[in-house]
């Protein structure tokens, strides 16, 4: 069984003056969070659609998707946890105390700021976490990426052809992260803010999933403005 | 929701535009799975269109010829996952006389409105026709091109007189192939002839009683009907070919498409009292007597398999591009694209 994450717990600190947290921000004539919750809606791979918000949002996530989805039968919304970690734990909860986790459960978890996910991206995720047991949307990385230990000089290039950037969706064995997740120390969890991570260092392959430049991670209102542009819509101007 | 449209902006150009699909309303959202490409969308990539014409229609996502699955139903009538043939013509009103793919409303995918090159098709459910357990996807994707066929067939049949015993295709290429094929079926009894230009594509045509080369057909040889495959610049050497090979009170079914006007031999049209009748494109009843009749004769998807020059990968729009190249150096058949992007 399948299950879509769509990951709303951003409070939009890097959205510039806006107190509105950026995926409950219009582009065009719907908030980001329900074009993105749209996009798995009509998937029909997927069991239900959970959607994970910050706990001052559940009631207006709430008001949002039964204003913009056409209907709530796949629809869950929930409160999510202090790290996206602890978010993507308290949906998995949910499944488990709701259907039970079992070797064949699947969790697509996406940022509700990407509202530019295609079809493909989420069917290859499904594919590739059944095979691997999880797996990244990444893209090749175009900027030479620098790395520095002080903040103030380089202490490394890497080699760009071996360099991706990490988009959603990351898609896992729900029953296997959560396996994974509780092995780690405190402090091993709040080091390890990517849940891919917590497969790779403990030995475990994450496949990659072909992504797009177009998939852009709404977090600056120059990359709203850059959504409004590729939608042909006005965006709010905060 | 967020769809991705593949546009030709300009020739050889493809760009990726945004648009929402509306899920308050009741059409199915259908993903394509395979598409075939068409002369006419291949003459949209190359910029051979008229001037006029490019600047009326583009930006423009092209493919009419596509075979899809439902990803989502609001009404729930199709499942999720089914095979559908997606009909690119949209009518917006009824007429009992004319059929919908004549209507000059209609609208008509990848000739000024989008096709299937998106994510994506949000579509009417009286535009999608279902298709049978075991069909092959690929072959399923020239349900379209036969789709014509048999709609001028069905035309032939009300506009001919009823001595059939020998019928003549003009035109060795696909068009002239899946015709040729459909009248094989339809008309057993008939003897069917071939005319073409290249010996190696008029080889594939093993079904049909015979076939000349143009440049050397018996001046005796005539024939009681004929259809034109060909078009384009040649359209006239083959109507007026036609004209000399055909016995009095004859049909000639037009199919190819010219983009200049083209002489012809009225003298013998009137001397032989000859019916020459057009066909375009096709409607929801075509599409659904097509996919039924190639159900009821599975060996024809066999003949299929023959047109499959190539089938592309498609995952980026480089894919995109690369596929219409193939297909402007394919020798025979239609290229296919596997749309995975």
């Amino acid at each position: 069984m399948n299950f879509a994450l769509v990951l709303a717990g951003g409070n939009g600190s890097r959205m510039g003056n806006t107190k509105t947290p950026k995926q409950f921000m219009m582009l065009g004539d719907k908030p980001i969070i329900a074009h993105s919750v749209e996009r798995f809606f009509v998937e029909p791979d997927f069991e239900k659609v959970i959607v994970l918000t910050p706990a001052a949002w559940v009631s207006s996530t709430k008001d949002i998707m039964r204003k913009y989805l056409p209907d709530m039968t796949k629809i869950v919304v929930l409160e999510g946890g202090d790290t996206r970690n602890e978010t993507l734990m308290n949906g998995i909860r949910y499944i488990e105390k709701e259907y039970s986790l079992d070797d064949d459960t699947i969790i697509v978890t996406h940022d509700a700021v990407r509202p530019f996910v295609t079809h493909r991206m989420i069917i290859e995720n499904i594919e590739q976490a059944k095979l691997y047991g999880a797996c990244d949307t990444c893209v090749p990385a175009t900027d030479t990426i620098v790395a520095s230990e002080d903040g103030k000089y380089i202490s490394s290039i890497p080699e760009r052809r071996k360099l991706y950037q990490g988009q959603t969706p990351q898609s896992f064995k729900a029953k296997r992260l959560k396996e994974l997740y509780e092995q780690l120390t405190d402090e091993e969890k709040a080091i390890l803010t990517d849940a891919c991570k917590i497969f790779s260092i403990k030995g475990e392959k994450v496949a990659i999933v072909s992504g797009a430049q177009s998939n852009i991670k709404i977090t600056y209102p120059y990359d709203l403005k850059v959504a409004g542009t590729l939608l042909g819509v006005e965006v709010e101007d905060d | 929701m967020i769809n991705s449209v593949y546009r030709l902006v300009e020739p050889r150009q493809i760009e990726i535009n945004y648009e929402q699909i509306d899920l308050g309303g009741a059409d199915v959202l259908i993903r394509p799975l395979y598409m075939s490409i068409c002369n006419a969308d291949q003459r949209y990539y190359q910029g051979t269109r008229s001037k006029s014409a490019l600047q009326e229609k583009l930006p423009m996502a092209l493919i009419h010829e596509c075979v899809a699955s439902v990803v989502y139903d609001p009404l729930g009538e199709f499942k999720a996952g089914d095979y559908v043939v997606p009909v690119p013509n949209t009518p917006v009103e009824k007429d009992d006389v004319v059929e919908e793919n004549y209507l000059r409303s209609s609208m008509f995918r990848s000739s000024g409105y989008d096709g299937f090159m998106q994510d994506i098709v949000s579509i009417r459910r009286d535009r999608l026709v279902p298709l049978p357990q075991g069909a092959r996807l690929e072959v399923a994707s020239f349900t379209e091109v036969t789709s014509v066929c048999y709609h001028a067939l069905d035309r032939f049949d009300k506009f001919s007189h009823s001595r059939r015993k020998r019928l003549g295709v003009w035109g060795d290429g696909t068009l002239g192939y899946i015709l040729s094929l459909l009248l094989r079926y339809i008309y057993p009894d008939s003897e069917i002839y071939i005319f073409g230009t290249v010996k190696e594509k008029l080889s594939y045509f093993s079904f049909a009683d015979g076939t000349f080369d143009v440049f050397d057909v018996p001046e005796d040889f005539y024939v009681d009907h004929a259809f034109e495959c060909v078009g384009s610049a040649a359209s006239a050497s083959a109507i007026n070919q036609i004209i000399d090979h055909i016995n009095p009170c004859g049909t000639i079914s037009i199919m190819g498409v010219s983009e200049n006007p083209v002489p012809i031999n009225t003298r013998m049209v009137l001397e032989k009292g000859l019916v020459i009748f057009g066909s375009s494109r096709s409607g929801y009843k075509d599409f659904k007597n097509t996919v039924e009749f190639i159900h009821n004769n599975p060996e024809i998807e066999n003949y299929y398999l023959n047109l499959v020059d190539n089938v592309v990968d498609v995952r980026c729009v480089d894919d995109i591009h690369r596929a219409f190249s193939n297909d402007l150096n394919k020798n025979f058949g239609k290229t296919v694209m596997k749309w995975g992007i």
